[in-house]
């Protein structure tokens, strides 16, 4: 019962979203480069279905790589910068810097620097825009030790390392999952937009854009699906994973 | 042996600063083997405090501290004492179990053994069954008594209390303090424990210290000695004696401030 209550709504919401929106382009008469109705698309979807596969094998292996590289780079960073105030002092304006540029724009650039059949330059890119909520949601979480925490593990007399690793640590764990679902989608994000710059054919974004310009509208709009799909299990996995990381808040909530 | 010797500390916060604050002066005070002692005072008399320099999570600005006849430092190393605060201060990704355990590990038992120990606490505090629980599930008074079965874990001869029961409500506080008590007993410890309510003061000790602020020192000993330390005797003349002694001693502390500046 408390699973239809949850899911019900969301579904006649989606639906119904889908049925006007198929009225609409009807009964509107409105021309499919504008956009494409429902039904078309998933037929486009249905026919397409092993190159969207493929597509987005493409694209998720990148993704992945890239956001498993950034996070990992981004709590090591997060680590050393907490354990070391000047560090910490520099790297946040850097971080913020970074995050203020338009990576994807240095899609085309890395493209350059490497062949035209290498994924390296999407999977740097996707890593270098996981790498900001990663390290800034873990780096607050480091800094935030309960002061009850600090004089028990002083009074235990524990070194800095044990301190970071039994308390520091797994404090953080909540601050760096958030971060970790912001990334999830924004890898998928990124992995796909870079693809918009040329080099390798084999991913949902050079196929949206390649569709796209042989007007075959419905099927550009068919990857498009394929791309929101990727996303969605991007982030459901980093839910799934936070759960299994975190017992002690899943066991609160049943 | 005694279990804490305090002779001549001072402590100056900030010192040198417009916001200097000498938080004690000249403070002496002597804890004897299986002495339970209470600090009592108003806010800012620097009772924490004075827990906190006996555990050497601050140090004095003059004066000595030692803890089992060796400098407050070396005990703290050793961990010779137990320590537990106003929150429980559990750690939420930890069982209850493996909460217990932590002082052990951190010790350096194998595995087997801290897990019997940190069982045979948690028999001791009445919460076998929840070994297996995280610290959220618990009420607050279930996870002070964590705090103070983990506390107790590694055997100290020494159990330091800043205001543990502070957070809970009355039934609960006087079902710990009953609890603590027959811990104490049981164990053999030697207790130093800071808190403002006068009646918790006066069942848990057999002397309770009275400090007053700016600067925090001691200005009465109040020796608390009661017959038996069951629930009863919360209604018995001499308890209501040192109640009234404790809370005079409180008044005249600040008084004495008033009149002589």
């Amino acid at each position: 019962m408390r699973w239809l209550r949850t899911l019900a709504p969301p579904i006649v919401v989606g639906v119904l979203v889908v049925v006007v929106w198929e009225l609409t382009v009807k009964l509107g008469r409105i021309a499919p480069f504008i956009v494409p109705a429902p039904s078309a698309i998933w037929r486009e979807l249905v026919e397409q279905r092993a190159n969207v596969w493929q597509a987005a094998l493409a694209s998720g292996l990148n993704a992945l790589i890239g956001l498993i590289g950034g996070a990992a780079v981004g709590v090591l960073a997060a680590m050393a910068a907490s354990r070391l105030r000047l560090l910490s002092e520099v790297s946040v304006p850097f971080a913020a810097v970074l995050n203020a540029l338009p990576i994807i724009a240095l899609a085309p650039i890395l493209n350059n620097m490497f062949e035209t059949t290498s994924s390296v330059p999407r999977r740097i890119v996707t890593g270098i825009i996981v790498f900001f909520p990663i390290f800034v949601n873990t780096l607050r979480g480091l800094h935030e030790v309960d002061p009850t925490h600090r004089e028990l593990m002083q009074s235990y007399a524990a070194g800095g390392w044990t301190f970071a690793r039994k308390v520091r640590l797994p404090g953080a764990l909540p601050f760096v999952f958030t971060g970790l679902r912001q990334a999830s989608s924004l890898a998928v994000i990124a992995a796909v937009v870079a693809e918009y710059f040329g080099g390798l054919q084999n991913g949902l974004g050079s196929r949206i854009t390649s569709a796209a310009s042989f007007t075959a509208y419905p099927r550009a709009w068919a990857f498009v699906v394929g791309a929101c799909l990727l996303g969605l299990v991007f982030y459901l996995s980093t839910l799934l994973l936070e759960r299994l990381a975190m017992p002690w808040k899943s066991r609160l909530i049943t | 042996m005694t279990a804490v010797v305090v002779s001549g500390v001072t402590k100056v916060f900030n010192a040198g600063r417009a916001d200097e604050v000498t938080a004690l002066s000249d403070v002496d005070l002597t804890v004897g083997d299986g002495e339970f002692v209470s600090l009592i005072g108003p806010s800012g008399c620097g009772k924490s405090t004075l827990l906190r320099h006996i555990g050497d999570l601050l140090p004095p600005t003059r004066g000595s501290i030692t803890v089992a006849g060796q400098p407050a430092a070396r005990a703290r190393l050793k961990q010779e004492y137990g320590i537990a605060f106003q929150q429980s201060g559990l750690f939420e990704w930890r069982t209850v179990q493996r909460n217990v355990e932590l002082p052990l590990e951190l010790r350096g038992m194998s595995r087997v053994d801290r897990q019997a120990r940190a069982r045979e606490m948690l028999e001791l505090v009445g919460l076998s069954e929840f070994a297996g629980h995280y610290p959220a599930q618990l009420s607050g008074g279930m996870q002070q008594r964590v705090a103070i079965a983990r506390a107790l874990a590694v055997s100290p001869p020494l159990l330091l209390m800043d205001e543990p029961f502070g957070a809970l409500d009355e039934m609960t506080r006087e079902r710990l303090q009953s609890e603590l008590l027959q811990i104490c007993a049981k164990t053999r410890t030697s207790t130093v424990f800071v808190t403002h309510s006068i009646s918790e003061a006066v069942f848990l000790s057999d002397r309770v210290v009275v400090m007053s602020p700016r600067p925090g020192r001691i200005t009465t000993t109040v020796d608390v000695d009661l017959l038996s330390r069951d629930d009863s005797v919360r209604q018995s003349e001499k308890y209501f004696a040192a109640v009234t002694e404790v809370r005079q001693a409180l008044r005249g502390g600040t008084q004495g401030r008033t009149a002589t500046p």
